[in-house]
C-alpha cells in the first residue's frame, strides 16, 4: 500500500514540470509556424503591393486626324503606301493640338514621348480597319510612356511622385491632361497578350507563360512514363542484387543534385553533341526531364511501395502474371501517389531557371512561341530578366509575373491535392 | 481432446483409402502415421524448402487425397505455410526462395518448367490468412479470375459463374443486393467469404486455406468451418491452423509439422485422440506451441 501511495506522490510532484515541458513544446511549435506564416505573409504583401499596378496601365487620349497628307496615304488599300505610311507624324500632330503652346524641337521630341511607341500601330489597325476613317478624325485611348505611367501611378503616394527621367515640363503637361481627364488607368489587358519587350509598357508575359507551357508539355510527356515505367520495373521485376542498389544509390543521389549542373550535362550532350537548337521548349524540356525523373521515381516507388502485398498476393493466388498484376492491380492503386509526385516535380520544373540558363533560354525573345521548337523562355527566366532591367516600370512587371508564376504553382498544387483526394479510394 | 470429432466429419474418413509406403522415398524418411494414399490428388515426394542457406522444410514427402480436407498443424514458423504455398508455386515469387523434390497434381508435374503457373493456380487456389479482396466492387473481384483465364463466351455465362461462385461461397443472399458495391465494404467473415468465391470462380480442383479464419470472430469462423464442410464435397481441400478444434471439426486427416518435419500424418480423429508421435502428442495436450 505504501509503495503504490509513494509512486503516485512522485507522480504528483513530477507533474507541474511535466505539464510545463508540454507547454514549452508547444509553444515552440506554434512559435515556428506563426514565424513562416509571418515570412509569407510579408512576402506576399511586397509582392502583391508592388505587383498590383502592373496590371493596370496609363492610357491618354489623343484626338486623331487622319489628314492624307501628313500621312502621305491617298488610298489606304494600297499595301505598299500603306506600309510607309508616317503614322507618328499623325500622332505627334494631334499631340501639338492638344498643347499648342510646345516650341522648339527638344520640347516637340519631349512631347511626342507622352505616348507609347505602340500608338502609331494602334493607329494604323484603326485605319486598316476603317479605311473610310482617311481624312476623318477621331478620339482615341492609347497607351502612355511608361516613365509617364510610373509618374502617372505615383502621383498619390505620401512620399512624392517618382519623377525619374521625365521633366518638369512633362510633368506640366501630365497634370493638364489629369484636369482634362484624358488620363486615366485601365485594366492591363497587355500584359496578358504580349511576348517580352524593351518596352516596359510593352512588355507581357504571354510568350513565357506560353513557353513555359511548351517546356513543362515536353517535362511531363517524356519523365511521367519514363519515370512510373522505370518505378514499376525497379519495385515489381527487377531482383533485389548489387546492380538494382547501385541503381537505387544513384537515382537518389542525381534526386540532390544541383540543377545547374543538368544545364551544363544539356549543354554538353543535347547541344554540343547532338547540336540540338537553342532556347527551344523541346530543348528545355529534356533538360529537366532529367531534372525531374528521380523526383518521380522516388515518388512513385513510394506509392508501389505503400501497395499492400496481400493484394499482390491475391492476384497472384489466382494466376495473374507479374505484369498483369502490375497493370491491374499495383498502377491503378499507386497512381494517386505517382500522380501527386509527378505533379510536385512539374511544380519544381515549373520553377526552375539556373538549368534553362545554360541552354540558352535566356535569350531576349518578343515573340510568343507556337511549337517547342520556337525560340522561348520560361516565366521564371522572365523573372530573372525582368528583375534585371534598368526601366522602373519593369519591378511592378517583375512583381506581377511572380504573382501569376506563383498563381500557376498553387494551381498546381492543388489540383495535386485533388487529384489525390479524388483518386485515392479509401475502401 | 476427446469427443470434439462430429460424426459427419467420422464418415468422411472412410472414404480415404490408405497406400502403402512408396519406394522412392530418402533415406531418412521418418514420417509416423499414413501420408499416402491410393486416390490422391498430389503427392509430394522429397519436399526440400529453402529460404536462401536457411532450410525451411526438410525431406517431406505425402499424398493428398481426392476431396479430403487435409488439416495442417504445428507450432508458429514450423514451416505450415512454407509447405502450403510450394503446392501452388507462391513460393516463386519470393526472393530467395528455392524448391526441392516432385510435386505433381494427379499427373501433371506441377514445378515442371512446361508447366503454366496461372492454369496451376486456377487448379490450385489460395485462400489466404487476412482476408484480402481486390479495392473493387463485389462482382469484379470474383470476375477477376474468369476474365484473366476467359473461361466465358458471353457476359450472362460470367454473370451466371459469378452467381453461382458466390452461392457456394454462402455470400450469395448477402451481396446479391450490392453487387457492385466495393467488396472492401463488407465485414471480415464476409470478404473471406468472398475471397472464397473469387478462388472457386475459377473452379479449381485443390484448394488451399493458410489460417482463413484467424481474423474472424467465432460466428465469422463458424460459418467458414461449416461452408469447408460443404466445399469439400467437390474440391480438394487443404487448411493450415492454429486452432486445433478446427482441425478436428473440418478435416479427414492432419498433419502435424515440426521445425521444418512432418511428423505424424494420421486420421484427425487418431491424431487428437491417441497420437502415434510424442512430439504430436506434446504439441496436442499443450506442452508447447
Ligand atoms: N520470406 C522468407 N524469408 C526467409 N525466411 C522465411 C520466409 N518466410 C518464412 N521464413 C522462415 O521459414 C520458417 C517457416 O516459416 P512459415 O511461415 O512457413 O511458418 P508457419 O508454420 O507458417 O508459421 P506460423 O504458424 O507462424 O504462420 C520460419 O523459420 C520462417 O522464419
Ligand atoms: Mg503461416
Amino acid at each position: 500500500m505504501t509503495d503504490k501511495k509513494n509512486i503516485s506522490e512522485l507522480v504528483a510532484a513530477g507533474l507541474a514540470k511535466r505539464y510545463r515541458r508540454e507547454k514549452m513544446f508547444r509553444f515552440w511549435g506554434i512559435l515556428s509556424i506563426v514565424f513562416s506564416v509571418l515570412c509569407l505573409v510579408v512576402l506576399f504583401t511586397d509582392i502583391i503591393t508592388k505587383g498590383s499596378g502592373a496590371f493596370q496601365q496609363t492610357y491618354i487620349q489623343i484626338d486623331i486626324t487622319y489628314d492624307p497628307d501628313i500621312l502621305e496615304l491617298y488610298d489606304p488599300l494600297d499595301g505598299k503606301q500603306f506600309a510607309l505610311a508616317n503614322f507618328d507624324g499623325v500622332i505627334r500632330q494631334s499631340l501639338q493640338q492638344r498643347f499648342p503652346d510646345v516650341q522648339g524641337r527638344r520640347d516637340k521630341r519631349e512631347l511626342k514621348k507622352l505616348v507609347s511607341l505602340d500608338a502609331a500601330f494602334v493607329v494604323a489597325e484603326r485605319l486598316k480597319d476603317q479605311p473610310s476613317l482617311l481624312g476623318k478624325s477621331e478620339s482615341l485611348w492609347v497607351l502612355a510612356d511608361d516613365d509617364i505611367d510610373t509618374y502617372y501611378k505615383s502621383l498619390d503616394d505620401r512620399e512624392g511622385p517618382f519623377t525619374g527621367r521625365t521633366t518638369e515640363k512633362t510633368q506640366g503637361w501630365v497634370q493638364e491632361l489629369v484636369d482634362r481627364g484624358e488620363i486615366e488607368l485601365r485594366f492591363n489587358r497587355e500584359f496578358f497578350v504580349r511576348g517580352d519587350s524593351r518596352e516596359p509598357e510593352l512588355a507581357g508575359i504571354w510568350g513565357a507563360v506560353k513557353g513555359s507551357f511548351f517546356t513543362l508539355l515536353v517535362t511531363l510527356v517524356l519523365s511521367f512514363p519514363i519515370g512510373v515505367a522505370a518505378a514499376l520495373y525497379l519495385e515489381e521485376f527487377a531482383p533485389k542484387n548489387k546492380w538494382t542498389d547501385l541503381i537505387e544509390v544513384n537515382i537518389n543521389n542525381l534526386a540532390a543534385v544541383p540543377s545547374i549542373i543538368f544545364g551544363l550535362l544539356g549543354l554538353a550532350i543535347f547541344i554540343n553533341f547532338f547540336q540540338m537548337p537553342r532556347s527551344v521548349p523541346l530543348l528545355g524540356g529534356l533538360v529537366l526531364t532529367l531534372m525531374t525523373l528521380p523526383t518521380i521515381i522516388i515518388s512513385s516507388r513510394a506509392a508501389i511501395k505503400a501497395v499492400p502485398p496481400s493484394i499482390r498476393e491475391a492476384a497472384w493466388g489466382i494466376g495473374a502474371s507479374p505484369m498483369q498484376v502490375a497493370l491491374h492491380h499495383v498502377l491503378p492503386l499507386a497512381m494517386p501517389g505517382m500522380l501527386t509526385g509527378s505533379i510536385i516535380g512539374m511544380a519544381q520544373a515549373l520553377g526552375e531557371t539556373a538549368p534553362l540558363l545554360m541552354i540558352g533560354m535566356v535569350a531576349f525573345i518578343v515573340d510568343t512561341p507556337s511549337s517547342i521548337t520556337d525560340p522561348a523562355t520560361v516565366l521564371p527566366v522572365q523573372i530573372f530578366l525582368w528583375s534585371d532591367s534598368p526601366e522602373r516600370a519593369f519591378v511592378e512587371k517583375t512583381s506581377a509575373a511572380i504573382m501569376v508564376l506563383l498563381g500557376f504553382l498553387i494551381i498546381m498544387n492543388t489540383l495535386a491535392v485533388w487529384l489525390r483526394k479524388r483518386l485515392e479510394k479509401r475502401w | 481432446m476427446t469427443s470434439i470429432m462430429t460424426e459427419a466429419n467420422q464418415g468422411l474418413l472412410d472414404r480415404i483409402p490408405q497406400q502403402p509406403v512408396p519406394e522412392d522415398l530418402a533415406e531418412d524418411y521418418a514420417t509416423t502415421g499414413y501420408p499416402f494414399t491410393r486416390d490422391a490428388k498430389m503427392k509430394m515426394r522429397n519436399v526440400n524448402v529453402f529460404y536462401g542457406e536457411k532450410q525451411a522444410i526438410y525431406n517431406v514427402s505425402m499424398d493428398i487425397s481426392k476431396k479430403e480436407v487435409l488439416a495442417m498443424i504445428g507450432p508458429s514458423g514450423c514451416g505450415k505455410s512454407t509447405f502450403l504455398r510450394s503446392l501452388n508455386r507462391m513460393n516463386d515469387t519470393v526472393e530467395g526462395c528455392r524448391v526441392e523434390g516432385d510435386f505433381s497434381l494427379d499427373s501433371d508435374n506441377i514445378y515442371d518448367p512446361k508447366m503454366d503457373v496461372i492454369e496451376l493456380r486456377a487448379r490450385v487456389g489460395m485462400v489466404f490468412q487476412k482476408p484480402n479482396p481486390f479495392p473493387k466492387s463485389i462482382y469484379d473481384n470474383v470476375a477477376y479470375g474468369p476474365k484473366l483465364l476467359g473461361v466465358y463466351n458471353h457476359r450472362s455465362e460470367l454473370d451466371e459463374l459469378i452467381t453461382v461462385s458466390l452461392q457456394r461461397a454462402g455470400l450469395w443472399d448477402e451481396v446479391k443486393d450490392r453487387l457492385h458495391q466495393p467488396g472492401t465494404g463488407l465485414s471480415g467473415g464476409q470478404q473471406q467469404r468472398l475471397c472464397i468465391a473469387r478462388c472457386i470462380a475459377v473452379s479449381p480442383e485443390v484448394i488451399l486455406m493458410d489460417e482463413p479464419c484467424s481474423a474472424l470472430d467465432p460466428i465469422a469462423t463458424a460459418r467458414i468451418e461449416e461452408l469447408i464442410g460443404e466445399l469439400a464435397e467437390n474440391y480438394t481441400i487443404a487448411i493450415v491452423t492454429h486452432s486445433m478444434q478446427q482441425a478436428a471439426r473440418v478435416s479427414n486427416r492432419t498433419a502435424y509439422f515440426h521445425l521444418g518435419k512432418l511428423i505424424e500424418i494420421n486420421d484427425t480423429n487418431k491424431v487428437f485422440t491417441a497420437p502415434e508421435h510424442e512430439l504430436t502428442e506434446a504439441y496436442i495436450t499443450g506442452r508447447f506451441g
